[in-house]
């Protein structure tokens, strides 16, 4: 990162810093969320309600259409040449024995592709949506071990398959970065998340440590990951006559993804349309890589529509994943387990051609009230592919280290581990010294302990023994900040025949967004959800709206509010001084059963249909955007989980397995119960696989991932699963749309520990490194 | 010789190295079954060849000449949905749904394997005639159906709704 990037940095902080402290003292109701939204006191309608997806029968029949299913006529098939060095430059390519195989369209390498643009990095602008900023096959520079280096189109797969495996690449590699320790010899770097630097300091945390009775100091690892959602990436897209670019993709941000296409080519923003109705799984890598840059910078070579589905090895090279992370805890507490210091510090791996570090110490921040606390994040450079965020990025794996620390803590002070944590319980955030807007981490802790039965669990560690089976118990707490980006948008369109439209530019991953947000508006219009269309998965719409962060739900909910408000607002100019409404203002109407009505009086109503009859309106369409989301800086904002485990560990073979979970969540109000227990299940399982599993092996003497396949990279398999319970508090966020925050990371984020802290209980031996295989334990 | 699909007679494909995976999905326009990794580690491509269920990824479409191929397109219609496929909705035995084709087929075949008393890895007594319809057994069963959503409870629910009586 040069100086100028630095310095620009350093004053948009500072900035941040001044408005959030004017932000943190303005009256509640100058804030978004300062007025709790009304749908929060509606008890009776379709939200919370456990409403099977909408989409279900298409997915359960096969015909919900995924990107790479997408018909076109005249198609081509893509495979790619990946490099199989680090760093270097590519001295030779002979590409002729593959221009004359069988059915070949195009082979385009770095000498014959389209001048391009690079794209920008995701996050260093709002709108910027790609893995890293590196030029895309451009020129013979090789800057990572998997770079792809050729494309062939053909007419079938098999043929461009086959033709790929005919190129022959020459390289003259260059030394590069891919190990730990000489990239830490040659200095560690600041880690910033979105702008900020990942450095807190309350009071004088080394001296509390040094003086304090007890003190627990450890060093705790975790590998890299890679997200591996089911369908590989794969995306249909053609170019049109006009020169407009269209794109069935599989993605969690189509407008971005639109946009850094358009910068790319170096076209308008409108002349790329990316539409992306389903998704099969993404969990943060569903983005723009340089596979569908390609895909369209070929389709352009040879004017023919392009279908490319990465290999799952070609996702494993193209589509970056959660960086390794090596973090050192030290947690000083009273004789009574008051802490009174948490130092939480340590290093991880990036590119140095994107802005992402794995932020570990985002969970750190406000859950337990330390008198003191210095927590930072250092990263080092590597040659290797751009990583990225994935599931919970810095919480899963921070919570790891964090949770682990605590019931090292617990033990010993001898202290029950969920005593130990209601002892630490804030008054205010720790840091930002802001109120919290609604947590009830103590309450999902008791419920927890009582339904997954936690009095029976003996502290003594490596006691309870069932046949060859040692069995333990472990708990660690969950959390996942509410987020909310800049930039939603919604329209609603009423007609006169009763049904609503809601268009938003958001994604349905299987979050069950569809269908939640479908109830949502149900209520919030006052109709039946039969009559409600909700349109999502296409740029075109309005707002820029991120599935990512948990943050999606918050963003439809406030957007959809000043849609609704508005929508309301022209509904009253409609109807005029001859409706029982007159005189009302917008705050003081609400909705029902097809109309509107007087909050106060119910009884003043008339129907939508009734207000646009006597406007002589077919339809009336209105689109807004929600206030900035100062809310966060008001207030802080998190998801809460009490995480409990039951594991048994194989006395001869040292094979641990989780034979039981419950997870106890505090999310502020569920909008679909059944939906709901699915994320949290889902998080929860990928939580399991983080904990005794999962691992990207790196090979650091040649920067190449050596694991690039499902059955290397081991996810949890059904036999893995046992039964997840998951209950959740159901308390309203006053402050949060729909008093609802995210759902769909916290699951992953406690659970590696409490596995962790369970294999601790039944075996005594404390794994601090990720995963817990079963070599550590024998 | 033709194979049949979903009771349809079809021409085997001139290039004799087309997966059945990639006939049904690229030339037949069936993208029921799903591709997660073409490599017989993820079982999304899973479909039905005479009542068995097959990885068609690592299925040469030139082997199924005169055989009867079965994809989630021939067991039910949005409109006509089979009962597995209304308890995996019911059950929510599923969230992105790129899975759920292959979760399908194999645990409509699966069922059939423990009818007919196949043992598995956890089945206790191999020489016992019937196999108990046990969440263990099942999920021994369909561990090669990865479902990176985690709807893994879902899916034996559904299962369990649905086919006990069957099996048992
Ligand atoms: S696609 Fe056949 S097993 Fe994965
Ligand atoms: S439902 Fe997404 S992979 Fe199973």
């Amino acid at each position: 990162m040069s100086i100028f990037d630095d310095a620009k940095q350093a004053a948009q902080g500072l900035v941040q810093a001044g408005m959030a402290k004017a932000v943190a003292l303005a009256p509640d109701s100058w804030v978004p969320g300062g007025k709790p939204d009304p749908l929060i006191r509606q008890r009776h309608g379709a939200i919370g309600k456990p409403v099977s997806r909408l989409d279900g029968a298409l997915k359960v029949s096969g015909k919900a259409t995924f990107a790479a299913e997408f018909p076109v006529e005249a198609m081509t098939y893509a495979a790619m040449v990946y490099s199989t060095i680090a760093k270097g430059r590519i001295t030779q390519i002979t590409v002729s024995e593959a221009e004359t195989a069988p059915g070949v369209v195009v082979v385009m390498t770095h000498r014959n592709a389209p001048r391009l643009n690079p794209p920008p990095a995701f996050l260093s602008e709002s709108k910027a949506a790609a893995g890293d900023s590196l030029p895309v096959m451009q020129d013979e520079r090789i800057y990572w071990n998997g770079q792809p280096v050729a494309v062939v189109l053909a007419e079938t797969q098999e043929q461009a398959d086959h033709a790929a495996s005919l190129i022959r690449v020459g390289y003259e590699a260059e030394e590069a970065q891919t190990t730990f320790e000489a990239a830490r010899e040659q200095g560690t770097q600041q880690s910033r998340f979105m702008g900020q630097p990942l450095h807190d300091e309350v009071g004088d945390a080394q001296d509390a440590f040094a003086k304090a009775p007890h003190k627990i100091d450890a060093t705790y690892t975790t590998p890299r990951h890679n997200h591996n959602p089911i369908e590989l990436h794969g995306v249909t897209l053609y170019w049109r006559g006009d020169g407009s670019l269209r794109v069935h993709d599989a993605q969690q941000v189509v407008a971005h993804t639109a946009y850094t296409l358009a910068r790319t080519f170096g076209i308008d923003e409108k002349q790329v349309v990316v539409t992306s109705p389903y998704v099969g799984g993404g969990f943060g890598s569903k983005t723009l890589w340089q596979h569908q840059i390609l895909a369209a910078a070929a389709a352009r070579l040879a004017k023919r529509p392009v279908r490319m589905v990465l290999s799952r090895e070609g996702v494993y090279r193209v589509v970056g994943g959660r960086s390794p992370t090596e973090q050192r805890v030290q947690l000083a507490a009273t004789d009574e387990g008051r802490l009174t210091a948490i130092l939480h510090r340590g290093l991880t791996v990036r590119t140095a051609h994107n802005v992402i570090a794995e932020p570990f110490i985002l969970a750190t921040r406000s859950l337990y009230g330390a008198e003191t606390f210095l927590l930072d994040v250092h990263h080092v450079d590597f040659d290797m592919l751009g990583n990225t965020f994935m599931r919970a990025p810095g919480e899963a794996v921070g919570t790891f280290a964090l949770e682990s620390a605590m019931d090292e803590l617990a033990h010993e002070l001898g202290i029950d581990p969920i005593e130990l944590r209601i002892r630490n319980e804030p008054e205010k955030d720790p840091i930002s010294g802001l109120p919290y807007s609604s947590r009830n981490v103590v309450e999902a802790w008791r419920s927890g302990a009582e339904r997954f039965g936690w009095e029976r669990r003996n502290p003594v560690p490596g006691t309870v023994r069932d046949g060859g089976w040692l069995v333990g118990m472990g708990c660690a707490t969950a959390t996942y900040p509410y987020h909310r980006m800049p930039g939603g948008a919604a329209r609603i369109t009423l007609s006169a025949d009763g049904r609503a439209t809601l268009d938003l530019a958001a994604h349905e991953m299987g979050m069950g967004t569809s269908t939640a947000q479908t109830q949502v508006a149900a209520d919030r219009l006052g109709l039946p959800m039969e009559a409600i269309t909700f349109n999502y998965g296409d740029s075109t719409l309005p707002g820029l709206i991120m599935a990512g962060g948990s943050q999606q739900t918050a963003s439809i909910g406030a957007s959809v509010i000043a849609a609704y408000n508005k929508l309301v607002g022209e509904l009253l100019k409609l109807a005029g001084n001859d409706s029982p409404l007159a005189g009302l203002k917008t705050e003081e109407v609400g909705s029902r059963d097809g109309g509107l009505c007087a909050l106060d009086e119910p009884d003043r109503f008339e129907t939508y249909a009734s207000i646009l009859a006597r406007a002589q309106r077919d339809t009336i369409s209105v689109e807004a955007e929600p206030p900035m989301p100062l809310e966060t800086m008001h207030w802080s904002m998190h998801s809460y989980g009490a995480m409990f485990a039951e594991v048994r560990v194989n006395a001869v073979t040292g094979e641990p397995r989780v034979s039981r979970f419950l997870g106890s969540f505090d999310c502020g109000r569920i909008l679909n119960s059944k939906t709901a227990a699915s994320q949290f299940r889902g998080g929860i399982i990928m939580g399991l696989g983080l904990a005794l599993m999962e691992e990207t092996q790196f090979d650091e003497r040649k920067g190449r991932v050596l694991n690039p396949s499902l059955s290397e990279y081991h996810v949890p398999v059904h036999m893995d699963v046992p039964e997840i319970e998951v209950m959740w508090t159901d308390i309203p966020d006053p402050h949060a749309p729909m008093g609802a925050r995210g759902i769909g990371e916290i699951g992953i984020t406690g659970t590696g520990a409490a596995i962790a802290n369970a294999v601790y209980n039944a075996t005594g031996r404390r794994v601090r490194d990720l995963p817990i295989t079963l070599d550590k334990l024998l | 010789m033709s194979i049949t699909i979903n009771g349809k007679a079809v021409d085997p494909p001139e290039d004799p190295r087309v997966s059945l995976l990639d006939l049904l999905r690229d030339h037949l326009a069936l993208p029921g079954a799903k591709m997660g990794c073409n490599q017989g580690a993820c079982g999304a491509c899973t479909v039905l060849v005479d009542g068995e269920r097959v990885l068609s990824c690592l299925t040469l479409a030139a082997q199924m000449e005169g055989r009867s191929v079965t994809t989630i397109e021939g067991i039910g219609s949005p409109d006509v949905l089979a009962p597995l496929q209304q308890a995996f909705v019911e059950h929510d035995g599923f969230q992105c749904g790129y899975c759920t084709p292959g979760q399908i087929c194999s645990a409509l075949a699966m069922v059939e394997e423990l009818r007919r008393g196949v043992p598995s890895h956890v089945t206790g007594d191999v020489s016992s005639e019937a196999i108990a319809f046990s969440s263990e057994e099942l999920r021994e069963r369909m561990s090669g159906n990865l479902c990176r959503c985690g709807a893994y409870n879902g899916i034996i629910d559904a299962i369990t709704a649905t086919c006990r009586e069957t099996a048992e």
